[in-house]
């Protein structure tokens, strides 16, 4: 649904400058003078303060705060709302949390520039300062009003859960009762911030505040939005990438009772209908001819072989210490080791869909592509941003995919009729957007005494980030962060260390996928650490904690998670664990899993212990379900889920060959969190990295065999 | 043209008969709380119940349940829709919670047939359900949350 706005938005400046340097101290009441983006307007009608773009607050007392991220199951409202109510002196039962609309001028994530989106677990890290800000502010206009309606000090008026008061007076109100007073106050120059010992909801366990009920089917996602004479829209993809649409002859899909339309478009043929299954069915009796000429008809195999070829030549540098050829050359023993790793599927519960109204991650790039499309200025198509059933990046996409075939489907039909595109779940398994495949190689000398004298790191694979509007920010030097990330920044003290990029070209669309590079750069060192331990007879955690002692948080976590996991005490017979530890989006997260092997030699791993230091822990509950979650998911991967191409053609289409984890395999999960008062850093990601490496080491240890393709389990039996 | 009870209602739908009851609950009763997933019975989104069996919406024609009594994560009513859905709040088991009808609608159906079921009952009565967020560890703790609730 493309609508215009009625009315151009306030003006508004906000100076990343001084965000930036109100961000630099964890909050220990520092004062902090304002940048905040504004509402609408100060005073709204019906006496509802809004002091700024963040915070509603309405005479029937409830508290409205405004989130500019996405929620897609990682708790962001939870979180957002949190930082905002903590700093208010809220009451969490009168807490609302609503989506803000596209508009990057207010709502953009500080850590990606001017756009709105969500992405690389930065939603709670971006929003830390700025909502504790926008807390105060409110509850500052608040306390200036009652000040003012009783006649005393705003200094002696103290707030607590949702109510001003007054001891001396015994004057007491609600913030309902105060709103339409305060919005005539002027907004405060400045404010204080709590100390962290005073956080009343802030580390606490609060029930999660989610849009909707998700227990009794009432939530709606997009895929449930129905506006009046909506088509639901299907579109005939091409069975290869770089494919084209030669010729179609729709007069069978015509035919098909409830089909409407059937539309060329830059993407396929779309067949629109007066709903799904008339759309399907529709879909299912067009006569395609395809140009090939222009499709990818690589597959799986032929790429691994070519970057198996790749990896032994040198690359672009991502980072070089010391001299790591000479240092391999004197070595008194040399560990080589190469890893592979396929595509992979985000497969969200909720396939994909769009109605330009959508479940966007990157609302304002969404905005953009649909005004180019559709020939407005993008101010003025409205983008909703809905709840999203999942979406582990999907949803990312930089180049706004959806929202642009949604939009060229809506043209074709002139715009006559609002249009839902909803892909099939084979539309999302075969349609690319995948995680990248890539091959690592990996060589590291040992001295007589076993320490680890040089490392060298070669990565091949695509890149997420080429031909995408993230290119300029991502892409330095020839090296795309997101290829590198967490094999760049290995914490480990190595003398002499080269970590280098090869960048292919494949015409397989790719994605961001949950946790990025981590994905396969911490099961790639992480994997080969526990090699060199074992080469070298040294215990894997000796190991590591000596090579990290200049690396407190990294060291924390895995010494938290051995000693939780007890390290020392013997595992029955049949049973192994071992440990990793990864950082990624500025958390560290260390797991360790014990594994076992069902009958059948396929492993099942039984308990994984976690451990997480993401700073301020915001909502520990929250972060807690997702360590548990990103263990889930990344266990997925790590056993059975990949995508394979034959000639060009995936071969996997569904939930039967695309295999998710089910409940029978899922670990019991302990999650332990490190106290600390650095700046909340995400959790949405930095709980999948660990996984696989850590059951991939206890599998060795079981089995005495490496595997070094994922996923394991095909292997493994 | 049909007629299809669901949540005690009597619906006529014009519809073909090979229609999945799926579709006939979203896009014609707009009964969106079912959810389509796989759209082959390989991930549970979409589960019902229907004579209080659970069962994969997605795969069953509309022509299949005439005459039966069709209920949706809308019309679960009773005890154990209540303890389960209660557990599940007090949880916080969802995440992003579109797996979550069919979750409950299984984890209902399980505990009317066994009210006290072990980590085995769970796995096998469960298994269909899939969740990419993995939120598996709380959906077990939610059901025996339910079952002991309904056992005292």
């Amino acid at each position: 649904m493309l609508a215009r706005r009625t009315a151009p938005l306030p003006p508004l400046h906000l100076s990343r400058r001084r965000f930036l340097q109100g961000s630099a101290a964890a909050g220990v009441g520092l004062l902090i003078g304002f940048d905040l983006p504004v509402g609408r307007a100060v005073a709204l009608t019906g006496g509802v303060l809004a002091p700024n773009a963040f915070v509603r607050i309405a005479p029937d007392n409830t508290v409205t705060i405004i989130a500019k991220h996405i929620e897609f199951g990682q708790g962001t409202y939870t979180g957002l709302a949190t930082i905002l109510a903590e700093e208010l002196d809220a009451d969490w039962s009168q807490v609302h949390v609503e989506s803000a609309p596209a508009d990057a001028t207010r709502y953009n994530n500080l850590l990606f520039g001017p756009v709105q989106g969500t992405g690389g677990s930065t939603a709670v890290a971006n929003s830390w300062e700025q909502l504790r800000k926008a807390g105060a502010m409110a509850r500052a206009m608040l306390v200036a009003a009652a000040a003012r309606e009783w006649g005393v000090p705003a200094a002696e008026i103290t707030v607590e859960r949702g109510v001003l008061s007054h001891a001396r007076t015994g004057r007491r109100a609600t913030f309902g009762e105060l709103a339409s007073q305060a919005a005539t106050v002027p907004p405060p120059a400045d404010v204080q911030l709590k100390e962290p010992k005073d956080f009343k909801l802030i580390g606490h366990r609060l029930p999660r505040l989610d849009p909707g009920s998700k227990t009794d089917g009432s939530a709606q996602f997009t895929m449930d939005v129905s506006l009046p004479d909506m088509l639901t829209a299907l579109i005939a993809r091409p069975p290869r990438f770089g494919t084209k649409v030669r010729t179609f002859d729709a007069s069978a899909a015509l035919q098909v009772k409830g089909v409407t339309d059937v539309v060329q478009v830059p993407a396929g043929v779309a067949v629109l209908a007066r709903n799904f299954w008339a759309a399907r069915k529709g879909r299912e009796a067009l006569m395609i001819a395809w140009d090939e000429s222009g499709a990818e008809m690589r597959g799986s195999d032929e790429l691994f072989t070519a970057y198996r070829v790749l990896a032994r030549q040198p690359g672009t540098s991502a980072r070089r210490e010391g001299d790591p050829a000479a240092a391999l050359a004197g070595a008194a023993r040399v560990v080589e080791a190469v890893y592979e790793f396929p595509y992979l599927a985000h497969a969200t519960m909720e396939p994909d869909g769009c109605e330009v109204w959508a479940g966007s991650q990157l609302q304002t790039i969404d905005q953009a592509v649909v005004a180019h499309i559709v020939g407005l200025p993008p101010e003025e198509v409205q983008v909703h941003t809905l709840l999203a059933g999942g979406s582990f990046g999907r949803r990312g996409t930089p180049n706004g995919n959806e929202a642009s075939e949604a939009a060229s489907i809506a043209k074709a039909i002139g715009g006559r009729q609002p249009v839902k595109l909803v892909w099939t779940r084979e539309d999302d398994i075969t349609g690319g957007l995948y995680r990248p495949l890539y091959v690592h190689r990996l060589r590291a000398g040992l001295d007589s005494a076993g320490r680890i004298v040089g490392w060298e790191h070669r990565i091949v694979g695509q890149s997420i980030a080429k031909n995408t509007p993230f290119e300029p920010m991502l892409v330095k030097n020839g090296i795309n962060e997101s290829s590198v990330e967490g094999a760049a920044n290995l914490p480990y003290d190595i003398p002499n260390l080269s970590v280098e990029l090869h960048t292919t070209e494949v015409g397989v669309p790719v994605l961001f996928w949950r946790s990025v590079g981590s994905t396969h750069t911490a099961f790639a060192t992480e994997t080969f650490l526990d090699e060199l331990a074992h080469t070298a007879g040294r215990d894997p955690l000796a190991l590591r904690r000596a090579l990290l002692t200049h690396h407190p948080r990294h060291l924390g976590v895995l010494e938290l998670a051995a000693q939780k996991a007890g390290w020392d005490v013997p595992l029955p017979r049949g049973r192994a664990r071992e440990i990793a530890v990864h950082e990624s989006f500025n958390s560290f997260v260390a797991q360790v899993a014990e594994v076992s092997l069902g009958h059948d030699g396929v492993p099942q791993v039984e308990r994984v212990v976690c451990a997480v230091d993401c700073g301020v822990a915001v909502n520990p509950d929250v972060i807690r379900a997702q360590m548990e979650g990103g263990i889930g998911f990344g266990l997925a991967s790590a056993l059975w889920s990949e995508i394979t191409l034959v000639q060009g053609r995936v071969q996997q289409s569904n939930f039967h060959d695309y295999r998710p984890l089910r409940i029978e395999a899922m670990p019991q999960v302990e999650v332990y969190i490190v106290p600390s008062a650095a700046p909340p850093t995400g959790v949405g990601e930095p709980g999948v990295p660990p996984i696989a490496p850590a059951v991939a080491n206890a599998l060795f240890h079981l089995t005495g065999r490496r595997v070094r393709h994922l996923p394991l389990a095909r292997r493994t039996a | 043209m049909g007629t299809l009870r669901v949540n005690g209602t009597s619906h006529t739908v014009d519809v073909d008969p090979d229609t999945p009851v799926l579709w006939v609950l979203r896009d014609d009763l707009r009964l969106t709380g079912t959810k389509f997933g796989c759209g082959v019975a390989q991930c549970g989104a979409c589960t019902i119940h229907i004579d209080g069996q659970a069962v994969r919406s997605c795969v069953t024609p509309v022509g299949a349940v005439q005459g039966r009594e069709v209920t949706t994560i809308e019309g679960v009513l009773g005890q154990v829709a209540q303890a389960v859905q209660d557990a599940w709040r007090r949880l916080d088991v969802v995440q992003c919670g579109y797996c979550q009808s069919g979750q409950i609608m299984s984890a209902i159906a399980l505990l009317s047939e066994i009210p006290q079921p072990s980590d085995a009952d769970i796995n096998a009565a469960m298994t269909g359900n899939v969740c990419r967020c993995a939120t598996y560890v709380r959906i077990r703790a939610a059901i025996h949350e339910a079952a002991k609730t309904l056992g005292g």
